[in-house]
């Protein structure tokens, strides 16, 4: 095979992104349409009403939208607390020991649980727990779905910032040292200031995993059509109600949903690409 | 100092806790299967809810087992790989090879928004593509939507080892006289092959486990099946399913067990592999 050949062969494998992302929009666009045309676009954003009563249709992605949100922000509080003593003791208080290793092994294994078995922790153990306690009535609603959906990105969120916690270089913690700071000094004066970038990057990159997080959401949230006016009560998200009626949707419905999945698709783009451009940034500097 | 100590006290105490869920969710989904897992579990399909009610009223345990879903899992995710792993690997190619060409960055900048992308919008774009013009479900459907989650994950481990590799393994080759294409296969590929297999393996897990975007493409099956072109089902979608119908809710721990024990054994072994090979 000669380089010419080669080459371009490279290069028609390499067309395959365009072609499936292109296809991705194409599809989502060409489908979404009816809807938006329908209600009109920044009306479909912000109404609340879900009905298909025949005759008197109206969809709106409010309720949804409000929904990831508030999943996904609640996701995000539960996660620091753990992912953040995970990074220091893998990437700075035992960096490079055995026991390090086998917390990340840990998280890596938390990671690769499919979110349906997730969903299912989180209905047999989890909801009768705050249905126990008091929390909640019926014990599904945003509050369990984002504490599991915590669980889910922890992994995420723990091993990209140890990444950036272990780049900080000693020179510059063994001056702190020298000038008799304290280990915790050390990390909030020193470590932190340095890999803060990227691992509030890394923070960024987790709310993307969790905005379209579909199965472990849909089995906890509730599925309820209206916009959740506490963090104890049930509602849906935007992969959730996807989940949950695409499958029995037709014509109107149909073309909202996939409005809502087109609107998703650019949200979580989006906060990925904010990401990602953040971690290049953290990784030059 | 006593500061000092506080902090490192709760850095380990909540990292500790992290491990948690990790044995809560294996705990539970061993001592609500195991005893699940018996040969005929593996060898028969799902039972209908009828007779699953039946044998409920009778006290006797249900019949019948996930070999629909072992079966559709497989072929789909058989038929996924075989696409995804030459072009992932061909695509990770050309971007090592062309680091600073435009189009390069275009393609690395996709396979990250492909890679970001909810499995669920891969499911509805795979039913637009696929479902609709072919009026019904199928494996095929199935599999494109597996194929399009695998191919961004495959082509970054391929890309990611090829450029760990040093230059000058690829220079020796091509100043022996090699043109880039041998060197690329007989030098760079396998001197990769270990980064490369474990992207795969780690891809498979991924995907293994996906059911969102299945539900809109293979839908299921109660019964083992072969054809590509018809529905079939998968052992994620076999949980949904029980999860879904009060009478096979019995089954919902086996699958999870043997579902979970698979991904969890996958990664492991991925991980292993991994470090031998960068030894």
């Amino acid at each position: 095979m000669n380089d010419k050949i080669y080459k371009i062969l490279l290069f028609t494998a390499a067309l395959i992104m365009p072609i499936v992302c292109g296809g991705v929009v194409y599809a989502l666009v060409t489908d979404a349409y009816e809807a938006f045309e329908h209600f009109g676009f920044f009306k479909f954003l912000t109404s609340s009403e879900w009905s298909y009563t025949d005759g008197a249709e109206q969809y709106g992605a409010l309720p949804f939208i409000t929904g990831t949100l508030m999943t996904t922000l609640l996701a995000l509080v539960f996660c620091i607390p753990f992912s953040l003593p995970v990074a220091l003791f893998v990437g700075e208080y035992f960096k490079g020991t055995r026991i390090a290793a086998i917390l990340s092994t840990v998280t890596d294994l938390l990671a690769g649980i499919p979110s349906i078995i997730y969903g299912l922790w989180g209905f047999y153990t989890l909801r009768p727990l705050i249905m126990a306690l008091n929390i909640s009535p019926q014990g599904s609603g945003i509050l369990t779905a984002s504490l599991v959906l915590a669980i889910m990105i922890v992994p995420y969120a723990a091993s990209l910032s140890a990444e950036f916690i272990k780049m900080v270089p000693n020179d510059l913690k063994e001056g702190a040292y020298s000038l008799g700071a304290t280990r915790a000094e050390v990390i909030r004066k020193v470590v932190f200031p340095v890999a803060g970038s990227g691992v509030f990057s890394s923070y960024v990159l987790a709310i993307g995993r969790a905005l379209g997080e579909t199965m472990t959401v849909t089995m906890l949230i509730g599925n309820t059509n209206n916009i959740p006016d506490s963090i104890t009560s049930t509602g849906n998200s935007m992969a959730s109600i996807i989940a949950n009626q695409f499958g029995e949707a037709s014509d109107l419905r149909f073309s909202s949903l996939i409005a809502i999945g087109l609107v998703l698709f650019f949200i979580t783009a989006f906060i990925n690409m904010i990401g990602k451009m953040m971690i290049k940034r953290a990784r030059i500097s | 100092m006593a500061k000092d100590k506080a902090m490192l006290w709760m850095v380990c105490l909540f990292a500790a806790l992290t491990a948690v869920p990790l044995f809560a969710i294996l705990g539970e989904v061993l001592l609500r299967g195991y005893d699940q897992l018996t040969w005929s579990f593996f060898t028969e399909p799902t039972p209908t809810a009828f007779k699953a009610m039946k044998a409920i009223e009778a006290g006797e345990p249900i019949p019948g087992g996930i070999a629909n879903g072992i079966i559709g899992t497989m072929i789909m995710l058989g038929m996924a790989a075989v696409f995804a792993v030459p072009t992932g690997i061909m695509c990770g190619a050309f971007l090592a090879e062309n680091p600073k060409s435009r189009f390069a960055q275009v393609v690395s900048y996709l396979t990250d928004l492909l890679q970001g992308t909810p499995s669920v919008i891969i499911g509805i774009v795979t039913y637009i593509w696929i479902v609709v013009p072919m009026k019904g479900y199928s494996a095929i459907a199935g599999s494109v939507a597996l194929f399009v989650m695998m191919l961004p994950l495959i082509i970054r481990s391929t890309e990611e080892t090829l450029k760990i590799l040093p230059a000058s393994l690829k220079e020796a080759g091509l100043a022996l006289g090699g043109n880039r294409a041998r060197v690329m296969l007989k030098v760079q590929l396998p001197a990769a092959f270990g980064g490369i297999f474990t992207g795969v393996l780690l891809a498979i897990s991924r995907v293994i486990g996906e059911t969102a975007p299945l539900m809109f493409t293979a839908l299921g099956c109660s019964f083992i099946r072969f054809a590509i072109d018809k529905p079939i089902s998968a052992v994620p979608l076999l949980i949904w399913e029980f999860f879904n119908d009060p009478n096979l809710q019995e089954l919902i721990w086996g699958a999870s067990l043997f579902l979970l024990l698979f991904v969890l054994t996958l990664n492991l072994t991925a991980k292993y592999l991994a470090k031998k090979w960068n030894q």
